[in-house]
């Protein structure tokens, strides 16, 4: 495919009538294979799949030929970015007609070429299949899954589309029709205005407005402004700014450029995290080809706007996600936070007026302009305007990548577009935000997902993650991993976050160990307090969400620890204890299988748990056939396969 | 690029030279500041005491310790809400209100020192502070240790300032801590150990002609006529260069470069590092 004609386009015209040209071309094409080439698929072998479909194309080139379909005229593959339900990869679709094929292995090519290509038939088993609540069956298209026809995809408008290395491939799909329109038709001030009514906020975690940003930023009198865009995607369980970075990294340099014009420009920076390799080598292959097409540089678009958009990778600080540590990590500074009390608009990088905006933010960018800012306005609710995309991720049944309106319910996120929970199992809590945002428990299940509301929740909308939790989670343990998370992340400069985690963690400990006591509730409370209003940044500041979300909705589990030293969820192995019932059938392969030799018994039968030798360490629950193993806490028993308490 | 912030003699020069003053309202106080000076110096200059342990005035201020902390509104807000915030990084702006000594900011103080107690329960900079905010024992899990750095980088931040940029901090998070890892940039100055709130720093300033910090020893150069001690010869190089490379002549304006750290709270400190009366050969 071709990746450019390396000429520099002299103008927005000469741009325009490509994009055109390839959109003609393309109107030819019969099918195209789009192969997944987005990290969970990569990671199941989607290259072997790709080569695969080249070797049987060239292979049924003749019979191809007779059907009408010769390739890069009328059949054409590529691979393409994240098409977002991981769960069922490796994906290949086939356009234009919307077959969607799931867990598709490098023989499939095959079977896909000579039946779907050559004789029109679907390869059945590769089908998408619906869960039975929705009455089962095969689902040939894409646009027929919930999980995808309940979906509105803005920022993700073009992954799992487009081949991110090919520029032509970007015009085809409407790619700088925005940037052109700014910079034809608008003036810097309208494009600002256009950001401002479109009511987009910061989509990287603090809800910021975008427009004002832009709007203070132009107020300030100062010569040079910085431009960045934070791609130090580090939340655990997130993923949609590195799937749009290596499944659409064009569509992040034209909101950079739309807001590079906007703001007057002319430096800025990409700082994009160490592990993804993947999204630095599009980002970086895009940029080339943007300069050497003359859309980055000087005299772009022969409109004297000058541009240079350079790559900085972070070390891999989940504190150098937070905007002013990012900026001294490109100044080759520790990544510490500053507090913002003059913000980075006056005194950013350098201590010169910077504008830093997340990857998905500037995404939406194009989109504004070209469509208009009442088309982005008209989705959402309240304050919060637009679409959002979330890592649906956890016990749920379609883990993923989503994208919806703001104000969507949690519930339609995680039944309908995520086929619920795995197993059917009971809906415990959906923790949102990342590592310092909050648990949401199931009464909490039909707010709106939105800034103020999850904010209001104790939850907070953080960049998007969304881990949804069963009934087999327990609730101090989840606070306890978030707080260990956090305290590896902690960059250690001020007391009560660096401190106040440490003790934190501590207390959790203990108490998850059996040894809690009266009052440590109310003392984790208060030392939350202080991380919460004294530390110096916002990682330290909702550092205590995760402990402080758990204590307000599952105050009971806490105590339930502390007073009955009892785990209701059966997790913490220092609490339970595992127990063999009647169904036992002696069939000794518990006793096999335990690492302390703690079962004893005979063949048929009943076999018995030294209390004192076992290490909790749930093997004979998960090799025994007959459920015949149950976990007990606090003398109740609390067992996996059993109603919980 | 970075910039030194306001001192004491600088508010009074910014009051002196710009006209342009904000009044504010400190503990009920109306009182008329410098726009843009830091909360803590304003309040500094009034004798309202606000503790601190990371803020010096010589020093790029860096907001670590969080007992500077105090209320503030600010005009416009509704009559009930006041927000928390770092006192050495708060510009004052006009209308401001603060409060250095509610309730709120002492509850946040001592729960700070509390922690700060569990860090370090050897200091007794730390346990004095703790015991003015009703705080006796910690009441958090204890760390076994004598060490009483509380991680304030002032060390850090001098050792920029003198220009040797020799003392890091290393790890992040609990297990962040100080060192030098590269031991060839440390020239023996003392001024981080002088510094240093809590004395975490260990030294032997002279021990028969020789000074010993960071674990690396070090020879010292004596004034041949009244037999003082000007320093270890690599902190002499150091100045000199300094001077040099700013155009100066060695070395009577020298004292005025290398005192750059020398300021009012441990200028009495300092003194005993800081002086060189005579060109080191």
């Amino acid at each position: 495919m071709s990746k450019g004609n390396g000429r520099p386009f002299r103008d927005a015209n000469a741009l325009l009538a490509r994009a055109d040209r390839i959109r003609a071309q393309r109107a030819k094409l019969k099918h195209e294979i789009r192969i997944c080439a987005g990290p969970g698929c990569l990671a199941l072998g989607a290259r072997a799949i790709h080569e695969e479909f080249l070797t049987q194309i060239s292979e049924h080139k003749a019979e191809l030929k007779q059907a009408g379909l010769a390739l890069n005229t009328t059949l054409a593959e590529k691979c393409t970015g994240c098409h977002g339900m991981c769960e069922a990869g490796p994906i290949v679709t086939l356009e234009p007609e919307g077959t969607f094929y799931t867990g598709v292995k490098p023989r499939d090519a095959k079977k896909i070429v000579e039946r779907t290509l050559l004789k029109g038939e679907l390869v059945d088993k590769r089908l998408y299949e619906l869960g039975h609540q929705r009455g089962g069956g095969k689902v040939e298209k894409y646009a027929d899954i919930p999980f995808y026809s309940l979906q509105v995809r803005v920022a993700l408008r073009n992954v799992g589309v487009v081949d991110p290395t090919s520029l032509d491939d970007f015009l085809a799909a409407g790619g700088f029709r925005g940037f052109v329109r700014a910079l034809s038709e608008m003036t810097p001030d309208e494009v600002v205005t256009a950001v401002e009514d479109s009511g987009l906020r910061g989509r990287g975690g603090a809800g910021f407005p975008s427009g004002r940003k832009w709007r203070s930023a132009l107020r300030v009198k100062e010569d040079r402004v910085w431009l960045i865009c934070n791609g130090d995607e580090g939340d655990p369980g997130a993923f949609m700014d590195r799937a749009i970075m290596e499944g659409d990294p064009y569509s992040v340099l034209e909101g950079m450029m739309i807001a590079a014009y906007a703001l007057g420009a002319t430096d800025a920076w990409l700082y994009v995290r160490h592990e993804y390799p993947l999204a630095v080598k599009h980002l970086q292959m895009a940029i080339d080809t943007l300069e050497n097409a003359g859309l980055l540089g000087d005299d772009i678009l022969g409109a004297g706007m000058s541009l240079r958009i350079r790559i900085s990778r972070g070390g891999g600080a989940f504190v150098c996600g937070e905007s002013s540590a990012l900026m001294r990590s490109i100044e080759g500074r520790v990544g510490e936070p500053r507090a913002k009390y003059v913000r980075s608009v006056e005194k950013g990088l350098y201590d010169q007026p910077t504008v830093l905006n997340n990857v998905e933010s500037f995404t939406c960018v194009p989109a504004i302009i070209d469509r208009g800012a009442e088309w982005f306005a008209s989705m959402g609710r309240d304050k919060s305007r637009g679409t959002k995309a979330f890592s649906l991720v956890g016990k749920v049944k379609h883990t993923g990548l989503i994208e919806v309106p703001m104000g969507r319910t949690l519930r339609e996120i995680i039944y309908d577009i995520g086929g619920g929970i795995i197993d059917d199992r009971p809906f415990k809590a959906v923790q949102t935000g990342g590592p310092s945002g909050g648990c949401l428990p199931a009464d909490k299940l039909d707010l709106p997902v939105d800034f103020d509301t999850l904010t209001r929740a104790g939850a907070m909308m953080g960049s998007g993650g969304m881990i949804v939790m069963d009934d087999h989670t327990c609730m101090v343990d989840v606070a306890k991993y978030f707080i260990h998370f956090l305290i590896g992340e902690s960059c250690g400069k001020c007391v009560p976050c660096r401190e106040g985690l440490r003790q934190v963690h501590d207390m959790l400990e203990k108490i998850t160990s059996g040894r809690g006591e009266d009052g440590d509730l109310e003392k984790i409370e208060r030392l939350c307090h202080t991380m919460e209003v004294g530390s110096l940044c916002a990682l330290g500041k909702s550092a205590p969400y995760p402990v402080t979300s758990t204590i307000r909705y599952f105050r009971a589990e806490y105590e339930a620890h502390i007073r009955d030293k009892m785990c209701p969820a059966g997790v913490c192995p220092d609490l339970i204890m595992y127990e063999i019932n009647k169904e036992c059938t002696g069939c000794l392969i518990c006793k096999d299988h335990c690492p302390t030799e703690a079962i004893s018994g005979e063949k048929k039968k009943l076999h018995v748990i030294d209390e004192d030798a076992c290490i909790s360490c749930g093997i004979c629950m998960s090799v025994c056939k007959f459920d015949a193993v149950d976990i007990k806490s606090g003398g109740v028993i609390v067992s996996r396969d059993e109603a919980v308490v | 690029m970075r910039k030194v912030r306001p001192t004491l003699d600088d508010t009074a020069r910014m009051m002196s030279e710009t006209n342009e003053t904000v009044t504010i309202t400190i503990d009920g106080r109306d009182v008329e500041a410098p726009a843009g000076a830091y909360i803590l110096d304003v309040a500094g200059e009034l004798d309202i005491d606000i503790p601190s342990l990371c803020a010096h005035p010589g020093l790029e201020p860096f907001g670590a310790c969080r007992l500077c902390v105090v209320e503030i509104q600010k005009p416009g807000w509704d009559d009930w809400y006041r927000q928390l915030v770092t006192s050495c990084l708060y510009p004052v702006a006009d209308g401001l209100k603060v409060w250095t000594n509610s309730e709120e900011v002492r509850r946040n103080r001592e729960v700070v020192l509390d922690l700060q107690l569990a860090r370090v329960p050897k200091s007794d900079v730390i346990g004095d502070l703790a015991r003015e905010y009703g705080v006796e024992r910690t009441s958090y899990a204890e760390r076994d240790t004598d060490d009483t750095c509380i991680m304030c980088a002032i060390c850090v931040r001098a050792c920029d300032a003198v220009g040797r940029s020799a003392i890091a901090t290393l790890s992040r998070g609990p297990d962040k801590y100080v060192d030098v890892p590269d031991k060839d940039a440390c020239i023996g100055c003392l001024v981080c150990a002088h510094l240093c709130p809590t004395d975490a720093i260990a030294f032997v300033a002279d021990d028969n002609g020789k000074r010993t910090i960071w674990d690396k020893q070090f020879d010292l150069v004596t004034d041949e006529r009244t037999g003082e001690v000007l320093g270890t010869p690599e902190y002499l190089e150091h100045v000199r260069q300094r001077a040099t490379d700013r155009g100066l002549r060695w070395p009577d304006e020298m004292k005025h470069e290398s005192a750059k750290v020398k300021r009012r709270t441990y200028s009495s400190k300092l003194a005993r590092v800081g002086r060189i009366e005579e060109p080191a050969e």
